[in-house]
């Protein structure tokens, strides 16, 4: 019987470091590590002992990408505890910012890390030699999805303009109406790029995931939800631990999370959102995911570029009716008075459902913390995609395999630093 | 536009990582100069240059050489970039070959590095790399002024 091994000892265009193992005997797929070597980060326990107002800074600081998901989560959490809601001029300014998030985040994935692959680069800039057009466009996407955040985040990158409560100060309307022209433009862009990436060629290749995200019965889901699931899970966010269970494998810095009920993975991140919340997208993302051929659930992985970018278009949208619908909130935040308990938060970071814990003492002291990021969520699910992946693709050489294999891995967008709080491939064949 | 433009880029609440915004402080107000704090993002950085002929661009580098000590780049050959595993950020290298692959180069880039002694949390610059940075800021007045010598003789 013959072994191939197929590693890839330092994954490329995704964030954070990881390594790939796969191992396959004769015509058998034997095992299969998605290997996560980033040292762990320790985040939850820097939060204990400090003061709760101190924790949407320092969570910021988990990601370059995803800032504002940690601090939204932790803020939603505290403010629980404290028995404090925030007025809804508040809570829209909110979701103008992780619009923004999405955009910038979304728009480095499609346009500069995940394009490349189904166009045959090597990357993004190589790419760029044969399609200025459409990396300029993807460039100056990202940049609008920044410059929305240094708005309404004092700067894009761990923003600093956000507290517990709310924000230290609210952007002016004029400010904000000055963006109203670079998202209609992105809008635009975003539908035009769509119709591009509806024409590129997909591998056929469909899993049977369980899809969980947070479920709102009005609005597309960012700040707010339930946790829902396509087998029909319908809870409140409180329940999160008992919904997942969180374990440690050897080969990972990240803890794997399973459904305690049946033992499955779970898939969070973009097409899980729109497979349980596609009504409720806006209507032109609507329309726009309709002529790219997205049906009612898509399950390829590999389509989920397009999912992405239908997103994006939701996000320019949905900023464009919050900047059009924008006033200057009364205050720029809710009074804050620390209150001892257990507070729990979570939002759709750009990669999925993105959960914070807190317990507080009467004085507002952390003392206990749980953060867990969707990509940490999405590890089981990317090792069942390759595992099935190459037992399809077992006749392509070893090569090909495992470019093939890192596309899978690339499929999610992985934040891997947010993760370990991890990618190199290597294939064995037996 | 016939002025130059000068470019810091880094972050000057992390130590020596200030030397490009220090750079750009100090030539604000010179006459025939512009001066720019970017952070590298690419699509940022074209719009920041463009326009611009003569573009500084002012980082701080980690190489192992003496703190404070220059090193001068120009962008006419591709620039080195080193190998990536994680796109949290492109680098410089990658934004000034992205924007040469999208045609959207200034027509003259210089690429000033200062190399950095510290870079823990705090706005201050190391002696080392202060000196780096006063020296560079010399070094970009007297290249712009023996330009312009050069063309105002070429002129007569």
């Amino acid at each position: 019987m013959t072994t191939r091994t197929i590693e890839v000892n330092a994954l490329a265009r995704v964030e954070g470091e990881g390594a790939l193992y796969v191992r396959t005997e004769g015509e058998r797929v034997a095992e299969v590590k998605l290997r996560i070597y980033e040292p762990p980060r320790f985040f939850e326990g820097f939060l204990v002992g400090r003061d709760f107002r101190e924790v949407p800074d320092i969570t910021a600081r988990i990601c370059g990408i995803c800032p504002v998901a940690y601090q939204m989560g932790a803020s939603q959490a505290l403010e629980q505890v404290c028995g404090v809601s925030l007025d809804p001029a508040l809570e829209n300014l909110r979701r103008l910012i992780y619009c923004g998030e999405w955009i910038e985040s979304h728009g480095l994935h499609v346009f500069m890390l995940h394009l490349p692959d189904f166009l045959g680069y090597p990357d993004g800039i190589t790419m760029a030699r044969d399609y200025p057009e459409l990396v300029r466009n993807g460039l100056r996407i990202k940049q609008i999805g920044n410059a929305l955040m240094r708005l309404v985040g004092g700067r894009e990158v761990h923003p600093v303009n956000l507290k517990v409560g709310g924000f230290y100060r609210a952007p002016t309307p004029a400010q904000v109406a000055a963006l109203r022209e670079d998202l209609a433009w992105g809008l635009e862009a975003a539908a035009e790029a769509l119709e591009f990436l509806a024409g590129l060629e997909f591998p056929d290749f469909e899993m049977d995931y369980e899809f969980v995200s947070l479920v709102h019965p009005d609005e597309y889901p960012i700040l707010h939800g339930r946790i829902g699931s396509s087998s029909g899970l319908d809870a409140p966010v409180e329940d999160y631990d008992r919904i997942f269970t969180e374990t440690h494998v050897i080969h990972s810095n990240a803890l794997h999370s399973h459904l305690s009920d049946s033992g499955r993975p779970a898939f969070m991140g973009p097409m899980a959102r729109f497979a349980l919340n596609r009504e409720r997208l806006t209507p032109r993302a609507a329309a726009l995911a309709d002529k790219a051929g997205l049906g009612a659930v898509c399950r390829n992985p590999f389509k989920s570029i397009l999912v992405r970018m239908v997103e994006i278009a939701f996000a320019f949208e949905e900023a464009l009716r919050l900047v059009e619908a924008y006033q200057a909130p009364a205050r720029p935040a809710v009074e804050m008075m620390p209150r001892a308990g257990t507070g729990y938060g979570a939002t759709e970071a750009p990669r999925g459902i993105c959960y914070h814990r807190y317990t507080l003492d009467e004085a507002g002291m952390i003392q206990d913390a749980k953060i867990v990021a969707p990509t940490s969520v999405n590890q089981p699910s990317i090792e069942a995609d390759l595992h099935g992946f190459v037992q399809d693709n077992l006749d392509l050489p070893d090569d090909q395999l495992r470019h093939r294999c890192e596309q899978v891995i690339r499929n999610y967008d992985p934040c891997i630093s947010c993760a370990t709080h991890f990618l190199d491939l290597t294939v064995e064949r037996a | 536009m016939s002025e130059a433009l000068v470019i810091g880029v880094g972050n000057p609440w992390r130590g020596d990582d200030g030397v490009g915004p220090a750079v750009a402080r100090l030539l604000a107000g010179t006459p025939g100069i512009q001066v720019a704090e970017c952070g590298g993002e690419p699509a940022e950085l074209m719009q920041c240059w463009s326009g611009y002929e003569r573009v500084f661009l002012v980082d701080a580098l980690v190489t192992g050489a003496a703190p404070g000590s220059l090193l001068r780049l120009t962008a006419e050959t591709p620039l080195p970039r080193p190998a990536r595993h994680s796109s949290h950020g492109l680098g410089l290298a990658e934004a000034i070959e992205l924007a040469r692959a999208l045609d959207a180069l200034p027509p003259e880039l210089v690429i000033y590095g200062i190399e950095a002694e510290s870079l823990a949390d705090g706005t201050r610059l190391s002696p080392a790399a202060a000196s780096g940075v006063a020296e560079l800021v010399l070094s970009i007045q007297s290249e712009l002024h023996q330009r312009k010598d050069a063309k105002t003789q070429k002129g007569r």
